[in-house]
Parts: C-alpha cells; structure tokens; sequence
C-alpha cells in the first residue's frame, strides 16, 4: 500500500486539521513507516474469525427514562470560548 | 515519611502522629522544591488539596475514616476533576477547569484521599516517553536524562521522587506499566471494566483503563480497593461484587504455574533486561512457582493491530475538540470550517494529528475492512491465544519493555521506534486482562527494571498476592532514586 | 414518454420520552437555550453515553405495530462528521444492524389499498440548532435539541405519486400517534420527512438516480416538493439530460427543491461501532410484555369496523385516522349499540367539522361520548328529525341546559309530532282542504303528493314525522 501527498491533505482535511505542504510530506514519511509496521496483519488468514469490539462480552445496559440533570448553564458556558444570550457562538453556519 | 508505605501513613494518621493537613502540606512543599526539576505536576492547587485535608482530618475526628482519608494521592491530568484545570497534556485543554468530577475521582474524594495534584503526561495519552506533552518533558529520577516512560510520566515519577505516596494512572497500551517499569515502582491495569472511565478522557476508548501507581503490590491493593467499583454512567463498567483485593496477600507461592510465553523472551528483548528478569524467576523458583513455556502466537502482532484499532477510535473520540464549547479556539479565522481546522492544527501537538490521521484513514471509504476489521479479527485471536495459554499456566511473566528507559529525545523524531515500547504491553489492552508491573533490579546506567506480570481476567488480587510476595522477599520496590 | 415517478421516504420521528437518548436531561420543548444541554450534550471530555430504555422501548412498539423483526443484538455506530450542532463529531446512530428490521405499512388512496415495505427503523441522536440571527455575523448554537432521541423508520421505494407519500406519512403519522410513541408535533419538528425520489420510463425496473429532499415537515410541503422534484426530473431527462444524485432543500415560498450538496462533496462518515457502547440485546420475554401493553392497531380496528358493524372501508379509516377519534367512536357506540352507522356520520360530519372549525383537538370536544349518543338516540327513536337534531347539537356545543339532550328538545320545542291519530287528523284536514290535488294526484300527478307532504309539514312547522307522514298520506290516497 503506498500513501501519496494527496492522500494525507485528504485524510486531514476529513479530519478537520489545517496542514501545509511541508507537514504533509512530514506526516507522509511518518505514516508510510507505520503503515508498513501496519500491513503486517495481513500475513495472518481470519477469515473464519469474528472481529471483536468489546473486551468483555457483556450487553449494554439501559437507564430509567428518568430526568437527572438539572439547568447548569451558567457554569458550562464558564469555560466557552465565546457565547451570547446563552448561545454557543460560531462563525456563519451556511446550510 | 517520604518513603512509607500508604499502610504506614494510614497508621500514622490514626494514632494522630500526624494530621492530613501536615501531611498534605508536607508534600506540597516537597512538590514546590523538586518539581521544577522533574516536572511531575502540571498542576498544583494549595488551596483546594488543604481544604481536602481539612476535611479528611474532620472525617477522621467524626470516627469516619477509611485506609486512604488523610493520604494524598497525585491525580493524572486525565481525570475530569471538578473545580481543577484538567488539560490532558495539551494545548487544546490548557484552559479548560473541568466542571465535574471522574468516577475515580469522586471515589478518592468520598474515601478522603486528598488530591495533591495533577500529574504531567503525553498529550492525550498518546506516547511512551511523555515527551508529547505540551507542558514539556518530565524526568526520570532514577537518571535526569532518561525519560520517565509515559503516557502516565509524571504519576510515575511523582512516585518514584517520593513527591506523593501514590498516584493514579491509566494504560491504553501500556500507559501505567511502561512508565512504572521504567521508574522502578508497581503499577497495575486492572481488567477492561472494573474502573469507571466515567470522566477520564477518551483516548481508546475499548481499550482505556485506570488504574493506581504506587510503591509495592500491597498499596497497590489499598488504592484498588477504592478505585474500582461498578459505575452507571459508563455503559461498559461491570457490574460485580466488591472484593478485597488484598486479601489474598499473604498466601504462600508454592504450586503456582508461571506461563512464559517464548515469543516474548526472543529477540528485541535487551541482555541487561533479560538478565533482571531472569534472576526475577529464579526468586519464583525459590519461593515455590513453578515455570512452563507457553506460546502467544499472536502476539507479534498486538502493535500492528493495536495502531489500527486505537488511533480509529481517538480520531473519533478527539472530533468534540473544535473550539466550540471549551477548549483552546485559534485567535484568527476565516469561516466556520477554517476555525476548525486552525483550533485543531493548533490545539493538537504532532503526535496527537498523526493517530488522527491514521485513524480516519483506517475508517474511511474503502479501507474499513481491510484495516479495522481485520484489526479485530486479529485482536481475537491475540485473547484466544491468552485463553490457550491460560489452560497450561496460573499467570504469565515477562519483560514489561524490551529496554530500559531511554533517553530523552533519543526516539522522539522516530514515532515507529518509540511505538515498539510498548511491544509486551498492549495486548492486554486488546484483550482487556489485568497487567501489571513491578521493579525486578536495574539494568544499564543502572535504569531499572519491571516484570510484567499478566493475569486472566478478574485475578488482580492473585496477580497482587504473587507481586507482593516477591516484594517480601526481595527489596528492589524499596530501593528510591532520592 | 410515460414517466414513473419512485419515492422512498425516510422519516425522523422523535420519541416521546422524557429524558434524551444517552443522557439524564429534559427533552422539553421551548426552553431557554443550553438550559437542557448536560455535560453528556455538551460532549465535554469525559463523558460517556448510557441508553435509555424508554427509547428503546418505543423502537420495539413500533416494529410490533409494523410486523417487523426485532433484531438482537442491534448495534449503535458512530456517523463522524463535523458541525457546531453536533457536540461530539459524531452522531451516534445505527448502521449495520439496526434495532427494527422490515416490516409493512397498508396505506389507502383513492379507496385503494396499497402496501409500502419498510425497509428498517434505527435508533439515533438528534442534534442541535443553529440559529441563524445574526450575532456580529455569528451563528448561535443551542444544544437542547442534541441527543433527543429519533426513530429514523426508512421505507423501500414503493411509492409512486406524491399522493402516495402523503398517505404513507400520513398513515406513520397516525400509527406513531396511536401507539403512544411520537406527539407528532410536526411544527415542533417531532415528526420529519425526508424524500428520495427519482423518476424512470413507464414499464422498466431500472431504478433512476434519486434526489433526496431534506426535512420535509408538513404534508403539504411533502406533496408539493415532490411533484416540484418529479417534474424538474422529468424535463431535465426529456431535454436529453441526466440527473445528478445529490441532496436538495425544499424551499417553500419559491415552492421549489434546490441543490444542498452533492454526491461528491457528499461526507465519507468512517462508521464504526461505537465502543462506548455495547450490544443492545432484547430478550423474547420484553418483547411479549410489550405486545400486551399495545392498543389494537388502526389496521385491526378499521378491519373490524368494516367486518363486525358494516362501515365502508372508507368511513372506517377516517373513524381511524387517529386513536382519539375511534376511541370517540367506539364510546359513542358502546351507548347506542347497533347503530354504527348514525354515529360514525355524526363523528365525520358535526363533531369533526365543529372541531376543525374551533381548531380543537378530540380530546378537548365538549360534547362528551355519552352526550352524542343520548342525541342520536333521540333521533333514532324519532322524538326528534335530523335537522332538528343539528339544533340540539349546537345548543349542545353551546354548553346551554347542561347539555341536557331532552331539555333542549323541550325548551326549543323540537318534539316530534309522531302520534298516528294526530297525524291522521292532519292528513285528513290537508286531504279536505285541497281537493284539486288530490284529483290530480288520483289523475297521475305525482308531483302533487310531495305537494300535500309540504303542506302537512308546513302546518306542524316541520315537526311532524315525515316517514309517518308518508305513509300514512299514501295509505289515504291510495286507499
């Protein structure tokens, strides 16, 4: 499996992380090695195999339809970078 | 008092020899003097730890104190800690003061344990040497060149410098043990479920668990006593019921089988820590175990298959930090989606945007199956392998690293080398066992030692009884860098 | 050409539980802003999801109510993607195996029945909002909304005009209303469309490629986004085109779908199991319990109104096109058994024309069950004629004696004259006084006996029985 360049500005740009021309050859580098160390897996047959999610296999687990939390605005909106009559604030969202 | 045990502490504390707030600030002066050098804390709080001890010292005058009321315990900056800046290791969470508490952390505060503060470690828990971090290097005591391993680093050298009787830690590869091994002290992971993740920040999160860094197997027990326990607000946290995971401490080793499994006693592991780990055995030997090879055909491959399913799931867990709600948001920006990537680019340290990267690349279109999927399927017959190898043995052993603590900067330019740190350790994490480590001696530069010992699921308390002891019989927990 | 137009709709029904999905807060609509957003909402670091059984229990009630499989286990997966409404990055929702699976819904147009395949419903998160006012060129985002939980109930494309679709949201409309599961609140968003539609040549089975309209929330805006998209279709293919698949808005006051994304810039989401979150087992015995607390279904009930009291099938699926109405009617019916038929015209005609007219719901109808049938009972005993009764009625309405049936009738003088000796001295009397047309009726005029009817009625001031007035001129004439 080879990465290009093109493929680590498409893999940053779905993960929303700015990257320049110099950092993506940099993280080329880098991920090639790892994805090398990667494709060993492929050396081993599973196709009989089941994948596993979960260490445990244990089920989830249901609550009660029952409210609990209580308004705390004030407090979360303490840490918010920026809000206004109790709204989170956001450059233009275009639909 | 810098070097007792927190049994001995615990003792102090009710015959009145000294009170929580002594205690407490005791410790923080030590902290004051020594962390500029080591850089264990990236938070200290004066204040709020003395209130604890305050209060710890009014429990225990209403007759209401437990093992741990009055003890100061160093929280890694993992833990969502109410009221404390909790940032992660990262930029991104530099500002953020957390306004709620973590499932452990709330447990420290209900047994009375006082917070004395905040531990330094990799950005997000991603590294092995706590060199990602954005609050700098920690060191390690045994040898200011060496790191302290990582992604728990400054919990580990908190420990190891005697700047707090115990710590918290928690280990998504090898986090706990790696780091603890590398600083001389005991660490353990328990099984995938036993500690709430409630609160502490997702890394992997399948693979992500707490768990307490102290100086011998016996304090281990006492923290384990308080930090575990089923948590309704974490869907994966088991219900069970409450052990004393001390009690089988003192029960003799005489018939124990210890698996060891050949592929971790083959090349890569270096002569200085071979020879530590063999003298380890032959000590189980003379205390009555027996030993047997196994074989963990599969386990080759835990870092592969590790670096395929962890990174996917922190590139998912990672996605809420955009500058929107907390956290750190880039000064200029143009759009919406420009403020996003800028807060993220510049939130995230390298290390962190690499799994990133790879993780969203091993989810995205096309390549799901061929890396994720086969990733599981992988990580299923690494736990098969642990079950087969678990009918011919009680416990398994051997190196928790293939060397002993490196220097700092000697890996940090090359992420593969440093990713094989973690070589014996993760596939504990992908099977979600118990693991632990505890010092066995030292090896070049005279760095020391850890045997990693890994038990089937839910065996902490022997896995704790079989560490405890050979720290009985031998003394290399006691041995302190300071 | 003859062109076919294919819709499949997906539609967002929003659960009725009290509490979100994944956390403890409120679902409340209306509140102040990020006054129902927890730090689970808020996705702050930390914080873990835990699913709430309400949720799931409506998943199940619904899959029932359909015919559908339950499937267990069932598993939630992450949808990543970014956007300020979406606090984690990644909506939890489901993928692979979704909690229902299959499943049938009859739908009725032009007293044609049709059945719709539902293709699966799954479990998921709804999101924020972004409000749109402008703070200094800023958006506003409030989470109250985010983790909500939705049914999101998929449906193969087995539609094939708009009139179709609207039945088919009309009848899920009705069906999640009726088994307790939606409020279907479509102004507050409770109950949204979406609709793919394509269109290909009469006679082939090739599918075309499909639009998807976004967030459809009234049934009008549903029909009329449609025939707009179905058309636009249709002229692009006539004028040698082709259509590009891609999701489109529709905009109500141009009254016209435009484009919002398309496939290429569509997201690649990275779906994977969500690890926070385990398996989702339903064991046989919940689902039994489930099925015994389940109302009989619309379907059942308008087959039984059709089988057991001779209804059309079209009364029976109006007197069902809401659990209030034929639970209306089927109180009235309990007190006035036997005669399904007068009580349903009542229910279709007075009662639900005054409660649209007053913009009423059924459950607040002043005119209680038992009230409707003392009325209709007096018309069935012929105290009083239909149109007399419709006087009552509004008294009723009114609220004027109490609603007292009878008292009306007194008070208004409505009575009927339905005595056979009174009557006959009133036919004798107009017989009497109009000798001419009564020869021409004898001559074969027969207009001339609705004549003498008229004058009859004239003289009781319409209150005399009109059949006994009939027969009984009959009997004299042709005597």
């Amino acid at each position: 499996m080879t990465l290009s360049v093109s493929d680590v500005k498409r893999i940053a740009d779905l993960a929303y992380i700015e990257i320049d021309e110099d950092e993506a050859k940099e993280t080329l580098n880098q991920l090639s090695g790892i994805f090398n160390l990667i494709e060993t897996m492929q050396a081993v047959d599973t196709s009989t195999v089941e994948p596993m999610s979960h260490a445990q296999s244990v089920v989830q687990r249901l609550r009660d339809d029952k409210i609990t939390e209580t308004d705390q605005r004030e407090l979360y909106q303490s840490i918010a970078p920026q809000v206004e009559a109790g709204l989170y604030l956001v450059p233009q969202v275009i639909e | 008092m810098f070097n007792a045990s927190l049994k001995q502490l615990s003792l102090q504390l009710a015959e009145k020899k000294i009170s929580s707030t002594e205690l407490t600030t005791e410790f923080i002066k030590r902290i004051k003097a020594l962390n500029p050098e080591y850089n264990a804390f990236i938070t200290v709080n004066e204040e709020l730890s003395l209130a604890q001890a305050q209060a710890a010292d009014k429990m225990r005058a209403s007759g209401k104190a437990g093992p741990l009321t009055g003890i100061p315990i160093a929280q890694k900056d993992i833990f969502c800690t109410k009221g404390w800046l909790t940032t992660c290791g990262s930029k991104m969470l530099s500002n953020f003061v957390s306004p709620y508490d973590a499932g452990v952390i709330e447990r420290f505060n209900q047994a009375g344990a006082i917070n004395i503060g905040k531990t330094n470690m990799d950005e997000f828990a991603m590294g092995s040497s706590n060199e990602t971090s954005f609050y700098g290097p920690v060191k390690n005591p045994w040898d200011h060149a060496a790191v302290p391993g990582g992604s728990s680093g400054g919990a580990a050298c908190a420990v190891a410098a005697r700047l707090a009787p115990a710590a918290t830690g928690t280990d998504t590869g090898g986090s706990i043990r790696q780091p603890a091994a590398l600083c001389g002290i005991s660490g353990i992971k328990p099984t995938y479920g036993l500690v709430s993740r409630y609160g502490m920040i997702a890394f992997a999160s399948s693979l992500d668990q707490g768990g307490p860094m102290a100086k011998s197997a016996e304090d281990l027990a006492l923290l384990l006593n308080v930090m575990t326990g089923f948590d309704p607000r974490d869907s994966t946290s088991l219900q069970r019921d409450t052990e004393d995971y001390a009690r089988d401490l003192q029960k003799p080793l005489a018939g124990l089988r210890i698996g060891l499994p050949k592929e971790y006693f083959a090349e890569g592991m270096s002569k200085d820590v071979e020879s530590a780990i063999e003298k380890a055995l032959d000590e189980y030997r003379k205390l009555g175990a027996q030993t047997v090879e196994v074989s963990l055909p599969n386990a080759p491959l835990a870092i592969p298959v590790y670096y395929v399913l962890a990174p996917a799931e922190a590139s998912s867990n990672l996605s809420r930090f955009d500058g929107v709600r907390y956290g750190h948001r880039a000064k200029s920006y143009g759009d919406l989606a420009d403020m996003y990537r800028k807060s993220r680019a510049e939130g995230f340290g390298p290390e962190v945007k690499r799994r990133i990267l790879i993780g969203t690349y091993v989810l995205s279109h096309g390549y799901y199956d061929a890396y994720y999927i086969k990733a599981q399927k992988l990580r299923r017959l690494i736990a098969q392998d642990f079950a087969d190898a678990y009918k011919q043995c009680d416990i398994i052993m051997g190196p928790t690293t293939p060397t002993v603590a490196f220097n700092l900067g000697e890996k940090s330019g090359d992420p593969i080398q440093m990713y094989l740190s973690d070589i014996y350790t993760s596939a504990a994490n992908l099977t979600g066992m118990p693991a632990m480590s505890i010092p066995v001696g030292f090896g070049d530069k005279n760095r020391p030692v850890g045997l990693h010992i890994i038990g089937n699921y839910f065996r902490e308390a022997q896995m704790l009884n079989v560490a405890h002891q050979y720290q009985l019989a031998t003394g290399w927990h006691l041995q302190s860098p300071v | 050409m003859q062109w076919e137009i294919v819709i499949g709709l997906e539609v967002h029904a929003q659960l009725s539980t009290q509490s979100k999905i994944f956390s403890g807060s409120s679902t409340a609509y209306g509140a102040a802003p990020n006054t129902q957003a927890s730090v689970i909402d808020l996705a702050l670091p930390g914080v873990l999801p835990v699913l709430n059984k309400g949720a799931v229990e409506r998943a199940i009630k619904l899959g029932l109510s359909v015919g559908a499989k339950i499937n267990s286990p069932s598993i939630f997966a992450r949808k990543n993607y970014f956007y300020p409404d979406l606090p984690k990055g990644y909506q939890i929702s489901q993928y692979e195996l979704p909690v229902v699976q299959g499943g049938n819904i009859q739908i009725q147009v032009d007293g044609i029945e049709k059945n719709v395949r539902l293709t699966r419903a799954h479990l998921e998160e709804d999101a924020g909002k972004s409000l749109h006012e402008d703070f200094h060129g800023m958006s506003g985002i409030d989470l109250n909304r985010a983790g909500t939980p939705l049914l999101e109930i998929v449906s193969e494309p087995d539609m094939r005009s708009s009139a179709e679709a609207v039945a088919y949201a009309k009848t899920l409309h009705a069906l999640v209303r009726w088994i307790g599961i939606c409020d279907g609140n479509m102004q507050e968003g409770s109950f949204r469309c979406d609709a793919n539609v394509s269109v290909r040549p009469r006679g082939t089975e090739t599918l075309g490629t499909r639009c998807e309209i976004k967030n459809l929330n009234s049934f009008r805006f549903l029909e009329k986004a449609i025939d707009y998209e179905a058309r636009r279709q249709i002229e692009i293919l006539e004028d040698g085109g082709s259509i590009r698949q891609e999701t489109r808005l529709y905009d109500a006051n141009k009254d016209e779908t435009r484009t919002m994304r398309t496939k290429e810039d569509a997201n690649d989401y990275r779906y994977f199991p969500d690890p926070d979150l385990l398996p989702l087992e339903i064991p046989q015995s919940w689902i039994d319990q489930i099925k015994q607390t389940l109302p009989e279904l619309p379907q059942a009930r308008r087959d039984r109104y059709v089988s057991a009291f001779a209804l059309s099938a079209y009364d029976a699926s109006v007197l069902t096109s809401s659990r209030e109405m034929a639970d209306y009617f089927d109180a009235t019916l309990k007190q006035l058994p036997a005669q399904a038929k007068l009580c349903a015209n009542w229910i279709m005609g007075e009662i639900s024309g005054q409660l649209n007219k007053e913009g009423i719901e059924m459950t607040a109808c002043p005119i209680t069950p038992a009230q409707l049938a003392a009325l209709l009972a007096r018309i069935h005993d012929g105290t009083i004629s239909g149109k007399a009764a419709k006087t009552v009625f509004e008294s009723m309405w009114n609220g004027e004696l109490d609603k007292n049936v009878d008292a009306i009738i007194e008070a208004k003088g409505l009575k009927q004259i339905s005595d056979d000796s009174a009557i006959e001295k009133l036919v004798d009397q107009v017989l009497a006084a109009n000798a001419q047309q009564v020869a021409d009726y004898r001559n074969g005029k027969e207009k001339a006996f609705n004549s003498l009817v008229g004058q009859i009625m004239k003289a009781t001031q319409g209150k005399a029985n009109p059949a006994q007035v009939n027969a009984m001129l009959k009997k004299k004439l042709d005597g």
